[in-house]
């Protein structure tokens, strides 16, 4: 039985988390293409184990503002799914699930909207998790979306403090969607330890413990 | 020339007058600034966590309320602060989602809250301001000069505390 820790990963554990994202995102851009019914594609998804002082960097600066959606995650494990994305793709999403308005970035997002954002929100990371049940045979039920509209680094917080609680990085998958323009999203897995190993022996990784 | 120095997620730093030292996009994390008025050394830290005794991994001292806030003071206090001086501003320990959840890791922010200022009165540190809680991040400045404690939110005005 061997020990790890998000700090300490073997390669070999962070390749088997690797995969699960790039299956995740590919299935959350086949879903998002179907939502906008028109042709979207998506470049090799980017796995990254930051450190917490470096995670405001990567999206822009800690002040950068963004859309986050955040849903808790029950069933056979316990965690939260974060999909983040930046306001000029936010916006992008929106105006084309509007059948085409054209509001620019700057503009607030009204109560429709908002809603709209959620739906995308909760229809990704939906497709994300049905592919990681698929795979580990494990059930996963999300709740209903959570949006918040603020800072990268207030946002990212509330991940970070869940990682937190097990070690000191974060880790986060960058996949950039292109339609007619590239946007950017970040997603964020957050099983707790335990859910970890399980996903990890789910997939025939052997018997381990988390610490 | 004075300089504006950076304080990342759980970390800490220290800061002399005139310069002036921050942390950007507070969530559910706390910024701890203190001062000493006389010497004009000041410091702040960007906690996480409420405690280091629930966790097992503990050893990132700036991550935690109790011992960050150790760290921070005894930073000053090596630089020449006098700790009986000492005075606190706080801000952030927002909850960013909006669940209505009794699950202690979704009201973290208040819990952060709650952690900084129980230390700050065991160390016998005033605090002559706060500004936390509610749904928004927020960024913050520290000027030891004079003691400002400048607050930015996003579409909100600047508010000094």
């Amino acid at each position: 039985m061997s020990e790890m820790s998000l700090d300490n990963m073997s390669s070999q554990y962070f390749d088997v988390l690797k995969e699960l994202g790039n299956i995740g995102a590919g299935n959350a851009t086949t879903a998002l293409a179907q939502m906008l019914n028109t042709k979207v594609d998506m470049s090799v998804p980017q796995v990254k184990l930051l450190d917490f002082k470096d995670v405001g960097d990567l999206m822009g600066g800690a002040e950068q503002i963004m859309t986050g959606i955040y849903l808790r995650v029950e069933g056979d494990i316990d965690g939260s799914i974060m999909f983040l994305l930046g306001m000029k793709a936010a916006r992008h999403l929106v105006n084309m699930l509007m059948g085409g308005s054209d509001k620019d970035e700057n503009e607030a997002f009204d109560e429709t909207e908002l809603s709209a954002i959620k739906e995308v929100g909760n229809i990704i990371t939906g497709a994300y998790l049905n592919s990681l049940s698929m795979i580990t045979s494990l059930k996963l039920l999300p709740s209903v979306p959570f949006l918040a509209i603020d800072m990268a680094g207030a946002i990212l917080s509330v991940p970070a403090i869940e990682f937190g609680m097990m070690g000191d990085k974060i880790l986060l998958i960058e996949t950039s969607f292109f339609d007619t323009e590239t946007l950017s999203g970040y997603f964020i897995l957050l099983p707790d330890m335990e859910g970890y190993a399980k996903i990890l022996q789910s997939l025939g990784m052997g018997d381990i413990t988390i610490s | 020339m004075s300089q504006i120095i950076k304080v990342g997620m759980a970390d800490l730093n220290i800061c002399v007058s005139p310069d002036g030292i921050t942390t950007l996009g507070l969530g559910s994390c706390v910024g701890i600034a203190v001062r000493d008025p006389v010497t004009k050394i000041g410091g702040l830290a960007h906690i996480m966590l409420p405690d280091s005794k629930e966790i097992k991994n503990n050893s990132n001292v700036p991550k935690f309320a109790d011992t960050g806030i150790e760290e921070l003071v005894r930073q000053v206090v090596a630089k020449g602060a006098n700790k009986s001086r000492l005075v606190a501003k706080i801000a952030g320990g927002a909850q960013m989602f909006a669940f209505n959840s009794g699950n202690a890791t979704m009201r973290v922010g208040e819990r952060n809250v709650a952690a900084t200022i129980k230390k700050l009165k065991e160390l016998n540190i005033p605090i002559l301001a706060q500004d936390t809680g509610d749904s928004y991040g927020r960024t913050v400045i520290f000027y030891p000069e004079n003691g400002d404690f400048i607050i930015r939110a996003v579409g909100k005005p600047e508010k000094t505390i």
